[in-house]
């Protein structure tokens, strides 16, 4: 294995191996607490542009699952088709692996997909280090490997790079149809949509989609700044402001579209939130759930004009976790509700906008 | 919130035994804690008496009295608790529970079940109940099919698919069971289980699937999470108990993961738990395929170490759900500014390691299974796989230096069937096979471990070589000291490499030259996402910072705890360590614990200022005193452990606290200690340290039969012997221990029917401050581990007390001890003989301080800081009670072992009770340890003629007392002769009846006592097997004359109902 190491904006430099492609990346620095579900990760679009770091030591040990599609199209075993990632920081990678469902090593699949990968990285320390001193981007450089400039993460629109181009259509003839406007979407939100006999739209993250004909709208995940996504926010207002109202669910970036729409504000987080662990409790009552989270941008609750309100809350930071309007069918999550990977508990959010169109 | 109750009955789960140990006390002590918080009064019933939960300050009242119905009862009636907690004293407390609430018992007296209703344990607990509930939402249990033919088998076999396992119905021991992988197979075995019973099961055979736990909690509002899963190494088939466990799983994908935690969810709200369950599943390792082994609602072994492992304090949160918090009410005890309603996040990986000693039992099957039989465990923390098992393997405190090095090189016979069939060794055949050049592929064939956990012992072994290859230490590229120190090789065990004889401070000294030193690293349950307010802590070398800082002031003092449970060393001096750590606090020091135990309270995080968990090594121990340049260590409240590094950590200038290392050495070696007895003129019992067969025997001559026999070198089963006569030491020393100059073996003789005292006390400056001196019921000859004492000494003469006291003073002033010690006394018409002298806290400790009130540790860590501490007057004559301490034996659980006592130490565990008389607290203490008064009719075989002669009294006491009377050939005559009534009865060899196994099996009678003739009979003799009669069946079994004599005497002289209730500070 090759040195690499990874260059910290603000000097830190952590010296260890290369275990996936051989090139070198630059982006903006996370780290996930999330013990389970790295090939669920590198493939989230939500990640593109970043230098993913996972606090757990151990990575690579059941392998990597088949590209397997199913019969819409959406792969089975990942979010997306390709690796997202800039690249990924671990502190013990495992080049051994044994899972039934693996085809082949992570090492492998990285270099497959010309991603980067860093082992022997004290991942604690690298992960206290953004916990105080808050995000910051970096460069992972292998040795040997042509170098690469700083990026500026939060100008780049990753939004752009990862949406489909042009529509798609996943299972016509449903029993109600959907609009979902593709900010970077996993395969996981289509499929709980599919699953509930919903036809799906996906559209461009840009595109004006009120001028289809649909009966709800979905607003899905995305990578970076929703406030490089201005368009989006236009069309959604639209959709708001339209007399005939139709339900409409948001997800992560989708909450923050929703909200900006609305006319909150969204705010940086320090560091984000990225783990399987983040406790949200259900505005107004006992109800909490354990979430999937990977954001590093918030609803400012406190910016919310009448009509709405916070659904859900950080137990842990008392950020927003979700917004509802207080009489019309739209709400969201800032949490990952289809999990892939994380815990289940939130799934319901799904049966609940399938009510909505067809109660 | 339900409304509150005022005052609780917490129940314990009593003596420490296989498969219920220092886990309940961590447990019910983090509930009565949580109960103290809010203001509650408590009540506890545990009789364990060295437990912390029994301590000071921890409950408002104990009793020292049986976990059972009558009991638990009384103490309701005199108490009269509003609430009752069931879950937090194991499998015992349970039953109790589940016994009061079915009899009425809770519901007369108005006590409340706080937590999980009593209808969802009961559902748990049983069976079919269990499938039926779990049928209902529609998860997959492991189901048996009873089948009267072999067609109703063959159609049993096709529903729930091949392979299958069948089993005779009723059949003890797995008769006629076994796994058919097809229909021929099927009707083979099927034919051969009818010829055992009429009907057998039929089970899918899930062998070799994974097998991953979950622990939950869940609130009273519905709010469930899931804390932690774990994995086990090993595959379905041997008990998590018995398992190398690891947490988080490392095999499971994401989905799979997320799918059994929401079905552990799912069945948790089904059930409608309020508090923890921990639920087993078996996993198909070819597919996401599952059963649902077990759901267990209460507190376990598994949340302990699940607490341990994660930082989340299980036992406090369920106690806190059960008073009607929410979850999202409570704080994460460790970042104190989150909430406990969150799932720990690991940056690490555990793995929990088992102990076993098997080696300590006569004719024990070594093979590990589906029940358990280790009687403790580590817990091991690293940032790789391999550094966690090393550490852990180093942890079990066999010798072993780390999954590779073994000297000497194991050299198992077949290993294929070491590899099939494992038994406590399989880690050591593991490593052999990777030497030998088996596969991953071809071991995981064997063993059905997973492949990734064998990848990884396998790049052990293959660095091992390259170490070996290096050929000198100095030949050791750094690149690779640095990758076998970050995989978790010691440093004795990268010294062990080289045949140079490379010392161990070689190895450090040369990574220190290079800067290769562990990192400090906290457990903080979110992976350092928020700042942890607590410091627990470990460390690897899978770091490159520390997370904390180190004062280094010299205002901080280390404790070394006691290391993993085990046959002689449990819970007694997690009590000593505890309550250093205490006084030192009380005292203005920062408290540091270092200790590994995932059962105890002396790892829990909140009770010191640090808490390193991690090796009891002298490099460990090292790298810490070099990190916290503390004020002292203590040595001598963690038993044997810390007491061995005492020396070494003397001689590389860390400041131990108390008596001198230099002194406590002079008492552990043999030759110094015996020549420092001689000039003070204290005797001890003849003894040689002799190299040849021929001095033993010239030795032998001069003292005679019998005598105690230590070999240095043992090749099989235990430590030491007593040999009779020159057939058994021939026996023994060809089999058992190995007799040269690099191996010699202490012979002493050995004084039979002495008396057998202990004396307890606290020193300074060789001056005793406090004494306690007890004396043994049986003769010397019981290991006193294993023997029931009595404290104060009732029955000593006085001069001899006097004799003990007064050589006590000689010893401690010889030895300049400044701390706590112990010492072993003979007696024998007045005239004493020191056995064994420790300069350290012993395993009476707690019992004596409890008994006294007086608080040895306390004094004795005060004396080790130098701060004031007064001589304590603790007059005996002034207590006008008695307290009786009893072993407990775990023979039930060790298939086909003796269970006879002996020189050597088997007891798992011990009870304390108190009484007004001795008879009272005898009875106590028995009845805790699993006696029952009989009520049937009891079975007699005395032994020997002077054994015969000592049960006399005894057994007239139970003719007048109505009891029928059963004894075989030898006592049946001497009890005509003596006037006495019984029947007759037969040898298992012998012909004609009625026979003495009939009896058993038809439990005609219900205490057996059998007095093995000679002291050192291993071989399956007649006695034998009626003695693993009584024990396979449950059977009340006393095999020593005087404590049956003592028993007999108390239960016939003593209703139940006459027995005092009292508490602990009642008396």
């Amino acid at each position: 294995m090759k040195k690499a190491k990874l260059i910290l904006d603000d000097g830190t430099v952590l010296e260890g191996r290369s275990f996936g492609a051989e090139v070198s990346a630059a982006g903006e620095v996370v780290f996930s607490t999330a013990m389970t579900g790295y090939p669920e990760s590198l493939t989230d679009p939500s990640f593109a542009g970043q230098l993913l770091v996972l606090t757990y030591p151990l990575i690579g040990n059941y392998g990597t699952p088949p590209p397997d599609l199913d019969a819409e199209g959406i792969p089975v075993f990942r979010e997306s088709p390709h690796i997202h990632v800039s690249a990924l920081i671990v502190s013990d990678y495992s080049e051994g692996y044994s899972h039934w469902n693996a085809r082949g090593s992570l090492g492998a699949w990285l270099s497959e997909e010309g991603v980067p990968g860093l082992t022997g990285i004290d991942t604690r320390a690298l992960t206290r280090r953004l916990r105080e001193r808050g995000v910051m981007t970096g460069r992972v450089l292998v040795e040997g490997a042509a170098e690469v400039e700083p990026v500026d993460y939060e100008s780049v629109n990753y939004v752009d790079r990862v949406s489909v181009k042009e529509p798609v259509r996943y299972h016509p003839g449903g029993k109600a149809k959907v609009v979902l406007v593709d900010c970077g979407v996993k395969g996981s939100i289509l499929r709980n949509l599919v699953a509930r006999d919903l036809e799906v739209i996906r559209v461009p993250w840009d595109y004006d989609f009120n001028t289809l004909d649909f009966d709800g709208l979905f607003l899905a995940n995305g990578p970076g700044n929703p406030q490089n996504c201005a368009a989006a926010v236009a069309h959604i207002r639209a959709f708001l402001a339209n007399p005939r109202v139709r339900p409409c669910m948001g997800i992560c970036m989708g909450n923050q579209l929703l909200a900006l729409a609305a006319g909150a504000s969204v705010y940086k987080l320090k560091y984000g939130h990225r783990g399987f662990n983040q406790p949200a409790r259900l505005a107004g009552t006992d109800r909490c759930y354990i979430t999937s989270q990977n954001h590093g941008y918030a609803v400012d609750d406190k910016t919310l004009p009448s009509g709405w309100e916070p659904l859900f809350t950080n137990l842990n930071d008392g950020s927003n976790e979700g917004i509802r309007h207080r009489e019309k069918p739209w709400f969201s999550a800032q949490f990952h509700p289809e999990a892939a990977g994380g815990p289940l508990d939130t799934v319901f959010l799904f049966d609940q906008f399938a009510r909505l169109l067809k109660p | 919130m339900t409304e509150r109750p005022s005052k609780v009955l917490l129940l314990g789960s009593g003596a420490l035994k296989i498969g219920e140990a220092g886990e309940f006390d961590y447990s019910g002590t983090q509930a009565l804690k949580a109960l103290r918080q809010e203001g509650i009064a408590t009540v506890l019933v545990n009789p364990n008496i060295a437990t912390v939960q029994t301590g000071e300050g921890v409950a408002d009242k104990v009793y020292f009295l049986p976990v059972t119905p009558y009991f638990v009862e009384e103490v309701i009636q005199k108490e009269r608790p509003d609430g009752i907690l069931l879950s937090f004293g194991g499998q015992t407390a349970l039953n109790c529970g589940v016994a009061l609430y079915r009899s009425g018992v809770l519901e007369k007296y108005g006590v409340r079940v706080l937590g999980t209703p009593v209808e969802a344990i009961i559902a748990t607990e049983d069976r079919e109940l269990f499938v039926e509930k779990l049928d209902e939402i529609g998860v997959k249990t492991i189901r048996s099919a009873a089948c009267a033919s072999i067609g109703e088998a063959a159609a049993a076999a096709e529903e729930v698919g091949y392979p299958v396992i069948i089993r005779s119905a009723y059949a003890l021991g797995g008769l006629g069971s076994g796994f058919c992988d097809n229909r021929q197979q099927l009707v083979q075995l099927a034919e051969k289980a009818f010829s055992f019973a009429p009907q057998v099961l039929v089970e899918k055979s899930l062998k070799g699937w994974k097998e991953i736990e979950y622990e939950t909690v869940r609130d009273c509002y519905g709010n469930g999470i899931t804390v932690c899963n774990m994995e086990n190494f090993d595959p379905l088939g041997i008990h998590t108990g018995e398992s190398v466990v690891v947490a988080p799983s490392q095999t499971l994908s994401n989905s799979e993961y997320q799918k059994l935690r929401s079905l552990s969810l799912q069945i948790v709200a089904h059930l409608g738990i309020v508090g923890e369950c921990n639920v087993q599943y078996a996993l198909d390792p070819d597919s996401d395929d599952y059963r649902v082994i077990e759901v267990n609602a209460r507190l376990s072994r598994s949340s302990a170490l699940a607490s341990k492992a994660t930082g989340y304090p299980l036992a406090f949160v369920a106690a806190k759900l059960a008073l009607g918090y929410g979850l999202f009410e409570l704080e994460n005890s460790v970042t104190r500014s989150t909430s406990a309603f969150f799932e720990p996040a690991l940056d690490y990986i555990v793995c929990k390691l088992p102990r076993w000693d098997l080696g300590k039992f006569h004719g024990v099957d070594h093979h590990i299974g589906s029940s358990m039989k280790s009687v403790g465990e580590v817990m091991a923390i690293g940032r790789t796989f391999e550094e966690a098992i090393q550490k852990g393997v180093r942890m079990v405190g066999q010798g072993l230096a780390g999954f590779t090095g073994h000297d000497p090189v194991p050299n198992v016979e077949n290993l294929d069937e070491a590899l099939a069939e494992p038994s406590e060794n399989r880690l050591l055949a593991i490593e052999q096979a990777f030497r030998e050049g088996y596969s991953v592929d071809r071991i995981h064939a064997l063993s059905k471990i997973d492949r990734w956990f064998l990848y990884r012992l396998e790049h052990l072994v293959r660095l091992d070589a390259e170490l070996q290859a290096c050929g000198t230490l100095e030949a050791v590229p750094d690149e690779l000291l640095r990758e076998v120190k970050r995989l978790g090789f010691s440093d004795a065990q990268v010294a062990g490499a080289f045949q140079n004889g490379t010392p161990e401070a070689a190895v450090r000294a040369r990574r220190k030259a290079i800067g290769l030193v562990p990192s400090v690293k906290q457990i903080d349950t979110l992976a350092a996402e928020y700042p942890a307010a607590t410091s627990y802590l470990y460390l690897t070398y899978g770091g490159s910072e520390h997370d904390i800082a180190f004062e280094r002031d010299g205002r901080s003092v280390i404790v070394l705890g006691s290391g993993a449970y085990r046959i002689g060393s449990s819970v007694e001096f997690d009590w000593c360590g505890v309550q250093a750590l205490k006084t030192l606090r009380d005292n203005g020091f920062r408290s540091i614990m270092v200790n590994y135990n995932p059962e105890t309270v002396s790892t829990d995080y909140d009770l010191c200022d640090r808490l390193y968990f991690d090796e009891l090594s002298f490099e460990r121990v090292m790298d810490i005193v070099e990190l916290e340049a503390p004020h002292g260590v203590v040595v001598s409240t963690g038993g044997q452990i810390p007491n061995n590094l005492a020396l070494p950590l003397y001689r590389a200038g860390v400041p131990v606290l108390g008596t001198s290392p230099a002194d406590i050495d002079r008492a552990e070696d043999r030759e110094k200690f015996s020549a420092m007895l001689g000039r003070i003129g204290v005797d001890q019992p003849e003894w040689s340290a002799l190299t040849t067969r021929e001095a033993i025997g010239d030795f032998i001559g001069r003292v005679g039969f019998p005598v105690l026999v230590r070999p240095s070198y043992v090749l099989s089963g235990a430590a030491m012997n007593v040999c009779s006569n020159e057939g058994e030491l021939d026996r023994y020393l060809r089999l058992a221990a190995a007799v040269s100059p690099e191996h010699p073996v202490v012979v002493s003789r050995f004084i039979q029917h002495a008396k057998e005292i202990e004396m307890d006390a606290v020193a300074r400056d060789g001056e005793i401050l406090a004494e306690a001196v007890s004396e043994h019921i049986e003769f010397a000859g019981v290991h006193s581990g294993d023997a029931t004492i009595r404290f104060p000494a009732q029955k000593l003469y006085m001069e001899t007390v006097r004799q003990v006291r007064n050589v006590s003073r000689r010893i401690a002033r010889e030895l300049h001890i400044s701390g706590p010690f112990n010492i072993q006394f003979l007696a024998v018409n007045n005239r004493i003989k020191v056995i064994e002298c420790n300069l350290r806290a012993s395993r009476s400790f707690p019992f004596v301080s409890k008994v006294l009130k007086i608080n040895l540790i306390d004094l004795a860590t005060r004396v080790m800081l130098g701060l004031p501490a007064e001589k304590v007057p603790c007059d005996p004559m002034e207590l006008d009670y008695v307290g009786i301490k009893a072993s407990q034996f775990s023979f039930n659980r060790l298939q086909q072992a003796d269970p006879v006592l002996g020189v050597d130490m088997v007891s798992t565990g011990e009870v304390g009770c108190l009484g007004s008389d001795a008879e009272d607290a005898l009875l106590k203490s028995m009845l805790s340890v699993g006696l029952r008064i009989p009520e049937k009719g009891v079975l007699l075989s005395t032994g020997g003629a002077e054994q015969k002669a000592d049960m006399l009294p005894a057994v007239r006491m139970l003719e007048s007392r109505g009891y029928p009377l059963y004894a075989t050939g030898g006592t049946a005559r001497y009890l005509r002769d003596n006037g006495i009534a019984c029947t007759e009865v037969r040898w298992p060899g012998e012909e004609g009846g009625p026979q003495a196994l009939d009896l058993l099996h038809a439990h005609t009678v219900d205490l057996v006592v059998n007095i093995p003739r000679d002291l050192s009979s291993r071989e399956l003799t007649n006695g034998y097997r009626v003695r693993r009669a009584a024990v396979d069946l449950n059977i009340p079994l006393l095999t020593n004359s005087r404590l049956a004599s003592a028993f007999i005497n108390a239960f016939c002289t003593r209703p139940l109902s006459a027995l005092e209730i009292k508490s602990w500070g009642e008396y």
